[in-house]
């Protein structure tokens, strides 16, 4: 067995004294983990860091073993990382969740090139809290979780849309919400791609996000809780303010 | 081999799970050793007898000595302010070689590691913010490896002494002897971003 793609690393495991098992997104064989021998290495350390773009062959006997990788890089994001505590928190948060919520060996294209793309936007930190809400829907729309916020659940209006239901994940409109608003979750505009974008609204849609993640797509994976790194990319933003 | 060798043998199995030996190496160490047995393989027996009974972590930062409190805590005149948080045991080693750092240090036993389920309590993180609250320290001295998880740490430790303490970490950059062309790109913009005026 053998193939070649581009990948986003998510995580390193030291294996014996040069190895390391990595765990790749990869464009076409979704999350893959593989054998890097001399991964641990002088020579590879420093390429194998979490959300370094890589191009791979993998090789194996069997298509079910674990095989593995010869890895080049094609792109470096720790220099970028390591640049600013917003940039740190975010890779984190982006690697921790693929990681956690990605099943092995399904291909997820779509997600794949959101993920490079907003990966790419790192040292932007004005743009990228907006970049990394936008992604964390389509993981959610991507894993069947999304949200439909087109109209309200409700009314069927798509006028005055403050709310999202924590049952169906659809918007409800301040009218439709009636005595039932406090239950209900907050719908920022810029959560619908509409108004500004400022830090504030944005992590109050990031919260909102996060309580489908936590009850809707973690309940699915065995309710294993959601990675502390997005927790504490949420503190960075919070920090912003 | 013969029955009469399992002793031997142990030993090279045992020896082959050291680092940088194999079977093979071990095989060659332990017949090294046996042919040195009275220079080498009885000290060395004895030696190890000893260290593995008086070896232990330090209770006040984490380095591995003989004695509850290491050689490093307990010398007055590393009492200097100055706190250097490492990584792990090799780390704190490697800064001793190089003999510049003064002060005294805080090993850490790892980093934060949400893969591996490593939180802050898993690390010495609490006993790093007790030792600044009760030592005089007036600087912090971050220095972690440059690597993802390395600086997801530091950050973590300079939110958790925000405010109370200098806080400082080592530079990214090229190392002495390193030529341009071999480095990878993190580093060369890492150094770059930290350049400096001559």
């Amino acid at each position: 067995m053998e193939w070649r793609d581009h990948g986003i690393l998510l995580s390193v495991r030291r294996h014996g004294e040069n190895g390391a098992i990595i765990d790749v997104f990869t464009q076409e064989h979704g999350r893959h983990a593989g054998l890097v021998r001399g991964g641990a290495g002088r020579r590879m350390a420093p390429v194998l860091q979490p959300g370094a773009q890589l191009d791979l062959i993998w090789r194996a006997r069997l298509e079910e073993h674990l095989g593995a990788y010869q890895a080049e890089p094609l792109r470096s994001r720790a220099a970028a990382a390591l640049s600013g505590r917003l940039a740190l928190a975010g890779l984190n948060a982006v690697t921790a969740l693929l990681a956690f919520s990605l099943p092995e060996r399904e291909p997820h294209a779509a997600l794949y090139t959101r993920s490079e793309q907003l990966l790419d936007l790192l040292e932007q930190e004005e743009i990228w809290p907006l970049a990394y809400l936008q992604w964390e829907l389509a993981l959610l729309e991507e894993l069947g979780f999304g949200l439909d916020l087109s109209a309200c659940a409700v009314t069927g209006s798509a006028e005055d849309l403050i709310y999202v239901s924590p049952k169906s994940g659809c918007a409800v409109s301040r009218n439709g919400a009636g005595e039932w608003a406090n239950r209900l979750l907050p719908l920022p505009p810029v959560l619908r791609g509409e108004g500004d974008a400022g830090d504030e609204d944005i992590l109050i849609a990031l919260r909102t996000t996060g309580f489908f993640l936590e009850t809707r797509l973690a309940k699915a994976l065995g309710n294993h809780p959601v990675p502390e790194a997005r927790g504490r990319l949420l503190d960075t933003l919070s920090r912003r303010l | 081999m013969s029955r009469s060798n399992d002793d031997i043998e142990n030993l090279i199995a045992l020896m082959a799970k050291l680092p940088g030996l194999g079977p093979r190496s071990a095989r060659r160490t332990v017949l090294h050793l046996i042919r040195k047995r009275a220079l080498l393989l009885t000290p060395l027996a004895d030696t190890m007898t000893q260290v593995a009974v008086t070896a232990r972590e330090c209770l006040n930062c984490g380095n591995v000595g003989t004695s509850d409190i290491c050689d490093i805590c307990e010398d007055s005149r590393r009492e200097n302010g100055e706190l250097c948080v490492v990584e792990d045991v090799a780390d704190l080693w490697a800064m001793e070689r190089a003999g510049v750092f003064k002060g005294r240090y805080h090993v850490l036993g790892g980093t934060l590691s949400a893969l591996d389920a490593i939180g802050p309590e898993e690390l010495r993180i609490p006993r790093l913010v007790d030792r600044v609250a009760a030592e005089a320290v007036s600087e912090v001295i971050l220095a972690l490896n440059a690597t993802i998880d390395g600086q997801t740490t530091a950050h973590y430790i300079a939110d958790q002494l925000q405010g109370q303490v200098r806080l400082t970490s080592l530079a990214q950059g090229v190392p002495i002897g390193g030529e341009l062309d071999y480095l990878d790109d993190g580093t060369i913009t890492a150094a770059l971003n930290a350049r400096k005026e001559i």
